[in-house]
């Protein structure tokens, strides 16, 4: 069964049509690809996807069950993460506490534990912590734990951002534009970064980018966006030679 | 237990000792254990909108609102109910009772938040403080205008550092927890908030709830410190009071609120003196810390007495005596 | 009925045109800083005082009357001005890169100085405004029209569209809203920043000063305390509107003005005056959450 289905979504911001008419299958494990020129409606799918906004039509089901209508902490909470094209980390909360957030949805305890600091409160604190760090760890910004989001380097920022949607405990992982901003060795570690977080957290990963050689590289499937119209699916390779392609995005990029 | 928890608690068993003796000995004139009495008021009222605007990040300008139904439900309890009878007995229980109907009030103020933030919720909880003001006013029952009277004093320093402690104990509590990260986070940027699973709506019900709550219990030791109340000793003046103190000590610490709405309260007295310039010093004192220190005396830190041991930040900066409130 | 209805109708013309004097400089001010600027009820009130000192000056000289009108609201618009500037420039420009609250907290502490000072220095009696224009009574038919009721309404609207001239059309006016729109970029452009939102307070508060007199003419009693209410109500309609919206603060000034002058005719006690007021206020924002008139901004992710 697939992991995530899209049918028929449609979205409008007033009377512009954002996206129309979207379909996606995701199985569990697959990279995924979504590109596009500016303006094409690619985050908005996001959105979408994460109940930012509610949809105008369509049905968005993750693992069968009805994303449409929920709120956003409900299908993050299902197992859903993401990351945004502009950084919007917690800034003034330490790096710590970023990663620390996602638990919101699994900590076994409730206010009464934390007002009493019960047992219960103590040991689920601990493990919250022991996660974020272990997490923190594994991103490479443990040194930075206490340090408050805001003064990282805006490569740490990035890589915060990604290790802080993994906190949620995610099964989908959704990137949009983890490449932006960075300088080509940058991107050889994203694209490792990438590829080892997939098998390492077994994720299904579902990404939003500008920058051909980051798609070409990881992806299996990529749907392109253009004025909210799906105007081609396939392999990287069918996808580079696709003339619409190529007169929508890559020869907006060119000229 | 560890040795620092014991001493905490000896200081806590020592100030209620302190109280009672200060109470017993006449020590201190009747006018001064007033002030003690609304410092301490005071500082519960300022820390409980500290949760809603110094943690949350809201900008609640209506407090005075929920001050107001915690005074005349005890004042109820106390006058029409028990007709001053058992007053010791049953004046805890009317405050309890006063902070939790007013917790119910609160959800007025909640759901508009759901939809509504920054400048225009401000707008709503305005409204609300004039609304609770402008019903009080019609209710003849309740003396309308011209007020509520007939409470004993049954408000004395015990009670109120009780309180205080107990309002001191839930904040820090809840901040340092799941539930105050994610106080923090809807602060920082409600959207990410959502987006990595906090549950953005419960958690500004939580916030208002008890907020409301030590709201409630604040209006009732008021009343019955006062023994006389009227709807305009309610009114928006009243909650600006409660921003100024908030916003003195420095959002989001504990410790800020304690300072803030002491400084503020002894402050006002000291100045006293001055007459009807009080008000023209006071103020402009007040504009010249905004400017040279914006955010507050403490400026979102907190004293590191007040952090969980296992929140503080080791290394160096444990030399100094306070850390980033935000941990 | 009709004609108690009619009657009602113009005095909500009336004080609805006063109100939105007042919350044009809310507005005005939250549109360019983001700033709820507490104090400005209080300006409202400094601004009466000086149309006072103005027209006992005028009077005792023989001058025509309509020049001593004239000359008032001229002192009182231009020193009403003059205090607003010199508040934004000791006050708050120290305040622009600092959190947004700490301007709020300051406005208010601006407004609470203002208050007192004027309360320590010139007594808590309230002056009666002399009567500075005849009042002629015109009746037509059954309903009863003040000179001064008339006047009042048409120098507001001149007044209104006037400054929405000056928003939509003039160089100053397209400044105020590049400034508004994103005071960094505007600055890049060429646009002097700081002197633009001088010009704003500067605006917003002559405004206030010319509704100060004029308000003061319809209820001549002046006291420190009278730029609370109105301000809060002024602020009210500024919100109602959408604040942030020269068009919408006028708005919603006419309807807080109807609710005020409507409501005691439907329930007994005046006081629910305010009960009613908060009331729609309140429902506006539910269902609006920016106002009648304000932007939707949903929040780009
Ligand atoms: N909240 C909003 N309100 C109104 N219009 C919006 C909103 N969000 C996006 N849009 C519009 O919808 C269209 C699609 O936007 P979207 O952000 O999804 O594009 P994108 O493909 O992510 O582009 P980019 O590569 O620039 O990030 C654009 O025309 C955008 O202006
Ligand atoms: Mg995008």
């Amino acid at each position: 069964m697939s992991l995530l289905q899209i049918e028929g979504l449609t979205h409008f911001f007033g009377g512009l049509k954002a996206v129309s008419d979207f379909n996606l299958e995701l199985s569990a494990g697959e990279v995924v690809g979504l590109i596009g020129p500016n303006g094409a409606g690619k985050t908005t799918v996001f959105n979408l996807i994460t109940g930012v906004y509610k949809p105008s039509a369509g049905h968005i089901r993750f693992e069968g069950q009805e994303l449409v209508g929920l709120q956003s902490c409900q299908i993050i909470s299902m197992g859903i993460a993401r990351t945004f094209q502009t950084i919007r980390l917690f800034r003034d909360l330490t790096v710590l506490d970023n990663v620390r957030l996602g638990h919101f949805a699994q900590a076994r305890y409730g206010i009464r534990d934390a007002l009493m600091r019960s047992g219960k409160f103590r040991d689920e604190e601990k493990r919250i912590r022991d996660k974020g760090m272990e997490l923190l760890e594994a991103f490479n910004l443990a040194r930075y734990a206490h340090t408050q989001a805001k003064a990282l380097p805006y490569g740490e920022q990035r890589r915060l951002e990604i290790a802080r949607a993994l906190s949620s405990n995610p099964r989908l992982l959704l990137l949009d534009e983890p490449a932006a901003g960075m300088n080509p060795r940058e991107i050889d570690e994203l694209l490792e970064r990438i590829a080892w977080l997939k098998d390492e957290f077994d994720l299904t990963i579902f990404l939003i980018e500008h920058q051909m050689r980051v798609v070409m590289g990881i992806c299996e499937h990529i749907t392109v966006l253009d004025f909210g119209e799906t105007i081609a699916v396939g392999a990287p390779r069918e996808i580079q030679t696709n003339p619409r392609v190529l007169e929508a995005y890559l020869g907006k990029e060119v000229s | 237990m560890g040795l620092k928890s014991r001493m905490t608690l000896v200081l806590v068993f020592l100030g209620f000792v302190l109280c009672i003796l200060i109470e017993r000995s006449g020590l201190l004139s009747a006018y001064i254990l007033q002030i003690s009495m609304y410092v301490g008021i005071n500082i519960i009222l300022t820390l409980s909108l500290n949760l809603v605007n110094g943690y949350m990040g809201e900008f609640s300008v209506g407090h005075a609102g929920f001050m107001a139904i915690g005074a005349y439900v005890s004042s109820i309890i106390t006058v029409r109910v028990f007709h001053n009878q058992m007053g010791p007995f049953v004046f805890p229980l009317a405050v309890i009772v006063a902070g939790i109907v007013t917790a119910a009030t609160s959800f007025v103020v909640a759901f508009p938040s759901f939809r509504t933030r920054g400048d225009y919720l401000a707008i709503v909880t305005l409204a609300f403080n004039m609304i609770v003001k402008s019903v009080l006013e019609n209710i003849d029952a309740l003396g309308g205008p011209r007020g509520f009277m007939g409470m004993g004093r049954l408000t004395n320093l015990v009670n109120v550092y009780a309180w205080c402690l107990v309002t001191i104990f839930v904040v820090r509590n809840l901040v340092y927890s799941n539930f105050g990260r994610a106080v923090l986070s809807i602060r920082e940027d409600e959207v990410a908030s959502n987006l990595v699973s906090v549950n953005t709506r419960q958690m500004k019900i939580m916030v208002f709830l008890i907020a409301a709550f030590f709201a409630g219990v604040a209006g009732a030791l008021f009343a019955h410190v006062m023994q006389f109340i009227n709807p305009r000793s309610f009114a928006i003046q009243k909650s600006t009071d409660i921003l100024v103190m908030v916003y003195l000590g420095g959002i989001g610490s504990i410790f800020g609120s304690v300072l803030g709405a002491t400084v503020y309260t002894v402050l006002l007295e000291l100045l006293r003196p001055l007459g009807v310039w009080r008000w023209v010093v006071g103020p402009i004192m007040l504009v010249i810390l905004m400017i040279c220190r914006p955010t507050g005396i403490m400026g979102l830190k907190e004293l590191t007495g007040l952090i969980p041991r296992e929140e503080r930040v080791l290394g160096k900066k444990e030399e100094t005596d306070v850390v980033t409130a935000s941990n | 009925m009709i004609i108690i209805l009619m009657q009602q109708m113009l005095n909500g013309l009336q004080l609805g045109s006063v109100y939105a004097l007042i919350a044009l400089g809310y507005t005005m001010v939250y549109g360019i800083l983001r700033l709820i600027n507490f104090a400005h009820g209080d300006i409202f009130m400094i601004s009466c005082y000086f149309g006072f000192f103005a027209a006992i000056a005028f009077l005792s000289n023989a001058i025509p009357t309509w020049l001593t009108f004239i000359a008032t609201m001229m002192v009182s618009m231009l020193l009403t001005a003059l205090v607003a500037v010199l508040i934004e420039r000791v006050a708050y420009k120290p305040l622009r890169l600092a959190p947004r609250v700490s301007a709020v907290i300051t406005a208010l502490g601006i407004g609470l100085f203002l208050e007192n000072f004027t309360l320590a220095t010139l007594g808590p009696t309230p002056r009666g405004m002399p009567a500075l224009l005849p009042n002629v009574n015109y009746r037509l038919g059954a309903l009863s029209l003040s000179s001064v009721q008339i006047l009042i309404i048409i120098i507001s609207i001149v007044l209104m569209i006037l400054l929405d001239r000056v928003v939509q059309k003039t160089m100053t006016g397209m400044a105020m809203r590049a400034v508004s729109y994103d005071k960094a970029t505007a600055s890049v452009m060429g646009v002097p920043v700081d002197r633009i939102i001088s010009t704003t307070f500067a605006i917003g508060s002559a405004v206030a000063g010319a509704g100060g007199v004029l308000y003061s003419l319809a209820y001549p009693i002046i006291n420190p305390y009278m730029g609370v209410r109105i301000g809060w109500w002024a602020f009210i309609a500024a919100v109602i509107g959408g604040i942030g919206n020269v068009r919408g603060a006028m708005l919603g000034a006419y309807i807080l003005a109807f609710v005020e002058v409507f409501t005691p005719m439907v329930l007994p006690s005046s006081t629910y005056r305010d009960f009613v007021a908060f009331t729609v206020l309140l429902i506006v924002l539910v269902v609006r959450p920016t106002g009648l008139m304000g932007r939707v901004t949903a929040q780009k992710v």
